[in-house]
């Protein structure tokens, strides 16, 4: 079974929101679900720090051996701040998806954060046949 | 499990699969293993420098007796199995009239009245219709015998001295695209095949399903060989320039177009295909499948368009990031007159033109086969 933190928000296509000291900046990256599912992660494009997405906009795509994906904001917001170590490491996403594995710092309203999935809601989500992204 | 899985056919390692963890797709009607938890790219660099062991089982083998079944496998394919002497392999083409593909094959040669052919498990079936079309005209027994045989791959620079204590085989007397009878594991006698998808050094081992377990229970048991799936079988053959049909070769191409004109024997008599070939060969190749690299972050896939000289030029053929080199590396048809090392094509990856490079193949030039 993945691996799905207690502390974390979770969206239906498998990305996830840290919380931060700072309730307006979250760090956002991609389940163990989804990077297990995905398999060996060979590139990202990511965006800079500075762009600004809608929820739900894609913010980036993932190449992974097996396939491509989209990627996509789980709330409206700002990037403040981009894993720099991804570019020459993108394997972090599968070795330590919620750690040295994060994608982006975001700005982000702290009411839409709370709206997206807890833990319990998204292990239900798996195990409910939500997987694919 | 859905409904669909249903309906696949499962081989005799189903469940080691299964107990190390394996991702099972559907592939070719079979439920196999595409990777292990260990994931795509140690298996690839596992099999470049140690040994993997892939479960093969859903390639389909003919067995052809009587008299004339070595006429019969000459006329059904375009290599020369006259050449071949006894305990020798070839790699061929199986074609329309129209020289089209309808599989590529290995031929396995016993003597000139029992040969077997080992076809791709997607077109088995198509495979085998067609040959049968022919065999009336030749004194011969033709026969599927998939379902009784197991396949298995031990691929590596390390794959002899692991197998050799576990055959009474003499390993070192199989020379690569070769084979020999015996056992494994003390089961068998099976053939041994210094043959492989990889590039690299291994054997092939065709057995009796009832004995498959106990062969991959002992190979497993020397804890030097990790499972393998077929994730890495197609970067590591994509590295080595090695067709693959549904994505390099299908039955909208010839082997003249394919690189692979050196699997059509025109001296060897007639054979189905041949009046085709021979057209297109004096008309000239209108088009050729070349390896090409890219110098920028890109994965090119299967299907993404192709440009040449800005017009729209087919499609990627095959492609990955190569592990081995940790590059982008592909396949596509291009105008002949375009097929030159150092040209460029332009593939759309999602939007996004990115240049890549006509590259001599293989792409990867260190295999261990010998």
């Amino acid at each position: 079974m993945s691996s799905i933190p207690a502390d974390l928000r979770y969206t239906n296509s498998h990305e996830y929101l840290k919380p931060t000291a700072d309730p307006t900046v979250v760090v956002v990256g991609i389940t163990d679900y989804a990077q297990g599912e995905l398999g060996d992660i060979v590139y990202l494009e990511l965006p800079k720090p500075g762009a600004t997405f809608g929820a739900h906009d894609s913010f980036g795509t993932i190449e992974a051996v097996k396939a491509v994906s989209d990627l996509y904001s789980p709330v409206a917001g700002e990037v403040l701040e981009v894993n720099p170590r991804l570019d020459a490491e993108p394997s972090l996403i599968n070795s330590d998806p919620y750690g040295d594995g994060w994608m982006l710092k975001l700005r982000v309203a702290p009411a839409d954060v709370a709206a997206l999935m807890d833990a319990q809601a998204y292990e239900k989500h798996l195990e409910s046949g939500g997987g694919g992204q | 499990m859905s409904a669909e899985n249903a309906t696949l056919l499962k081989t005799p390692f189903f469940a080691q699969h299964v107990a190390l963890g394996a991702k099972m797709v559907p592939f070719a009607g079979f439920e196999m293993p595409v990777q292990y938890p260990s994931g795509i790219t140690s298996e690839h660099n596992i099999v470049r420098t140690g040994c993997g062991l892939f479960d093969v089982s859903h390639m389909g083998e003919f067995k052809i007796t009587g008299p004339q079944a070595m006429e019969f496998v000459n006329y059904v394919t375009s290599n020369n199995v006259a050449a071949l002497a006894s305990g020798q392999v070839h790699y061929s083409g199986i074609l329309y009239e129209n020289g089209t593909f309808v599989d590529d094959c290995l031929v396995y040669f016993r003597s000139n009245d029992h040969v077997m052919m080992v076809v791709n498990a997607s077109n088995k079936d198509k495979d085998f219709a067609h040959i049968s079309t022919y065999a009336g005209k030749f004194d011969c027994t033709l026969e599927d015998i998939s379902d009784k045989i197991a396949l298995l791959a031990l691929q590596g620079p390390r794959a002899q001295e692991i197998l050799a204590r576990l055959t009474d085989a003499d390993l070192d007397a199989i020379k690569y695209y070769h084979f020999t009878d015996g056992t494994v594991a003390g089961v068998g006698p099976m053939i041994i095949s210094r043959t492989g998808y990889t590039g690299e050094d291994g054997f092939e081992l065709y057995h009796d399903v009832k004995d498959a377990i106990t062969i991959w229970d002992a190979i497993m048991a020397t804890g030097q060989v990790q499972a393998v799936g077929l994730g890495c079988r197609d970067s590591l053959r994509l590295e080595m320039g090695m067709a693959l049909y549904g994505n390099d070769i299908d039955d909208t191409v010839t082997p003249l177009e394919a690189n692979l004109g050196w699997l059509v024997k025109f001296k060897k008599g007639d054979f189905v295909g041949k009046a085709a070939l021979e057209a297109q060969k004096a008309a000239g190749v209108p088009r050729k499948l070349v390896g090409f690299t890219i110098a920028d972050k890109a994965f090119p896939r299967h299907g993404y368009p192709v440009f040449v000289n800005g017009q729209p030029g087919g499609k990627v053929c095959s492609g990955t990031v190569s592990p081995s080199l940790g590059l982008p590396i592909g396949t596509c048809y291009v105008p002949t007159a375009h097929a030159v090392v150092g040209n460029h094509v332009e593939i759309d990856q999602r939007g996004k033109r990115v240049t890549a490079t006509i590259t001599e193949m293989p792409f990867w030039k260190h295999g261990s086969h010998k």
